[in-house]
């Protein structure tokens, strides 16, 4: 060892400097994850289509010829227009308008950022709840778990669009009038949330009392490290996986409930519609031959639940250990 | 077995119970029972005396244990609606709720069925990848939306079908079926399609793995072996040890049908428990909802604990780790 001392102060050898520096993007390009995905056309196509999706409802109010929720931009005589390749069909309006004179395309794009919020608020909400619950469930056993397990049983006992409708019905039902509308996304995330935390609290649950048994768990209680902290550094850590490919499968199927949720007519209401909302709206015009107010938002909902469910297939083969 | 018989129905008590719980929550606490029932000209003394009479001033326990006690025996009280016995509107539209399950069903076993033996069997063949991803896309089609395209489709273009209601019924007994008429028929396939779409790509990915699964196995090799045609050892040898999984499946996804019907139900406006059911929560008709809610949920667990017993009848290895894990397995 002595013979090196004297090294120490010159500068690190320049091939070590020439190598590229290793940040967080070439490990990702690195990973096994990336490559897999670049493999599956179908994944590169589901996550494109997603991206434009997401892209185009974000940028909603600079790409789009018309405020939808804007009253005074409607004007009556634009009614009924059908889309842009029929031979009665005027530009801007490249997918027609509705009854009232509102651009369809528009509807769509700002309808898809209400249905993509409520979904990803929805989502985590859930993973919220399940993962604490859970780990709390597992790590501690008991009573405790009993309670909240049990609850779990009863939740899962009962269909889940079946307790998505009592809570939404429940809630608009014993919320005053003015409260409703403002409220009705925050009741929709919660009535979503409420049957799906189960799942992910089973999932962290199981792999909590596998975890709390091993001895680095034992070693780390021995030197005091606090139990919320090594269920959240220690524990949770290891359940990822089944929690990645669970939460984004779940991400699309809350898009659909939300949307069903919607076009029973217990979701959003008209004036600020999700995707669900246009349908049940449009869904009454279907006989008067405006089939382009239906079909339009109904195409645009089954892109995104299609893209995300087609992006969790991808994740669940590419991380199981098993198909590799 | 009897242990693990006692476990399981306790269980499945409990569930109920809880149900039954939430159910008189939400009957009793939302929305004043009195308020719905006397007319405006009521006097307070009336109200309290209705109050009274229905037992509104009785301790929680007592109220929760009537409630029970009257569910048990069917009796869920007066819809705030239409002034009917609730039991008797959800008797009456249970039939066209079943029909129409019970005819997805049979359309899904019979179209997801071959699916999943060809996609299997002519693995990673065009036809097959077109198959699978057939099926993700029947996934991503939200039910309502199959049954908004198919009413485009085929009641408005085509004018081949109706697209509303159940048609002419024919009563036998207290039972009003649609199946024995034309109109009844002509109604019904619309619906049943648009309910069995989901059920069909669940179906077929689970006949797909078991294939999968199967195909390798001994007996198949030795079948082919021994010069069995393909076509028998495919859709006889190997298929029939592959129905366990979907009879299971099939059993236990009919109370989940029930409940998705109310979204079928509400697109095609058929006269069944779930219309009845979305038609109580815009009108706030509490009775009727919880009724529902019951009913569905008695339903969906009778169903759990049916298949987790016979499992356990089965493989008697199961008894020990079902009894310890408990829970309806949904």
């Amino acid at each position: 060892m002595a013979d090196i001392s004297p090294m120490t102060d010159t500068p690190k050898p320049p091939a070590e400097t020439a190598l590229p520096r290793r940040t967080r993007l070439t490990a990702l390009r690195e990973s096994d994850l990336w490559y897999s995905f670049r493999s599956h056309p179908s994944a590169i196509f589901a996550a494109c289509l997603l991206a434009l999706v997401a892209l185009s409802a974000l940028l909603a109010p600079l790409i789009t010829p018309q405020d939808p929720y804007d009253l005074a931009a409607l004007e009556l005589w634009n009614a009924e227009i059908p889309p842009i390749w029929n031979a009665q069909g005027q530009w801007p309006y490249i997918l027609g308008t509705d009854t009232q004179g509102r651009d369809i395309l528009s509807a769509i794009l700002y309808g898809s950022r209400i249905s993509l919020v409520i979904g990803f608020a929805s989502v985590m909400v859930a993973l919220a709840v399940g993962l604490s619950l859970g780990l709390i469930a597992g790590y501690f056993g008991g009573w405790i778990d009993n309670v909240i397990m049990r609850l779990g049983d009863v939740l899962l006992s009962m269909p889940f669009i079946l307790i998505a409708i009592l809570i939404t019905a429940v809630a608009t039902a014993a919320l005053p009038t003015h409260l409703k509308d403002v409220l009705a996304a925050p009741i929709l995330i919660l009535a979503i949330a409420v049957p799906s935390w189960v799942q992910y609290a089973r999932t962290v649950r199981a792999s909590a009392m596998v975890e709390r048994k091993k001895d680095y768990v034992s070693a780390a209680r021995l030197i005091r490290v606090k139990a919320w902290r090594i269920m959240l550094h220690h524990i949770l850590p290891n359940c990822m996986t089944p929690i990645l490919v669970a939460a984004t499968l779940n991400f699309g199927l809350a898009i659909l409930s939300e949307a069903t949720l919607s076009f029973l007519g217990v979701g959003m209401p008209p004036d600020q519609p999700s995707l669900g909302t246009l349908i049940r709206v449009g869904n009454q015009y279907l006989f008067s031959g405006l089939w382009w107010i239906v079909v339009f938002p109904a195409i645009q909902l089954c892109l995104i639940v299609l893209s995300v469910n087609m992006i969790g297939d991808w994740l669940r083969d590419a991380l199981n250990p098993k198909l590799r | 077995m009897l242990a693990f018989l006692i476990k399981r129905t306790a269980n499945a008590a409990f569930v109920m119970l809880a149900v039954a719980l939430l159910a008189f929550v939400i009957f009793r606490f939302f929305g004043d029972p009195v308020e719905m029932m006397v007319n405006e000209q009521a006097t307070q003394a009336d109200r309290a005396e209705l109050r009274e009479r229905l037992g509104l001033n009785d301790s929680f326990v007592t109220q929760y244990t009537r409630f029970v006690t009257n569910a048990a025996q069917g009796d869920f009280g007066i819809s705030y609606r239409n002034q009917q016995d609730v039991m008797v509107l959800i008797g009456e539209r249970f039939p066209a709720t079943f029909e129409l399950v019970l005819v997805a069903t049979v359309i899904s076993l019979v179209v997801g069925i071959p699916l999943g033996v060809i996609t299997a069997v002519h693995r990673n063949s065009r036809l097959a990848n077109a198959l699978q991803l057939g099926s993700i896309v029947g996934v991503s089609l939200p039910s309502f939306v199959v049954g908004i395209l198919l009413i485009l489709g085929f009641s408005v273009s085509l004018g081949w079908l109706p697209a509303f209601g159940r048609g002419e019924t024919v009563d036998i007994g207290w039972w009003s079926t649609g199946l024995l008429t034309p109109s009844g028929r002509a109604a019904l396939v619309l619906p049943a399609l648009s309910l069995s779409t989901f059920q069909i790509t669940l179906v077929m990915r689970l006949v797909r793995a078991e294939m999968l699964e199967t195909l390798r196995s001994d007996y198949v090799k030795f079948a082919r072996a021994r010069g069995v045609p393909k076509a028998r050892v495919h859709w006889v040898h190997a298929l029939r040890n592959c129905l366990m999984p979907v009879i299971t499946l099939t059993g236990m996804q009919i109370g989940n049908l029930i409940a998705f019907a109310l979204v079928t139900e509400t697109v095609f406006q058929w006269p069944g428990m779930g219309l009845l059911f979305i038609q109580a929560v815009t009108f706030v008709d509490i009775p009727v909802m919880a009724a529902y809610l019951m009913l569905v949920s008695f339903i969906f667990v009778l169903l759990n604990t049916l298949v987790d017993v016979t499992y356990a009848w089965v493989d008697p290895r199961l008894r020990d780790d079902a009894a310890k894990a408990g829970g309806a397995n949904g």
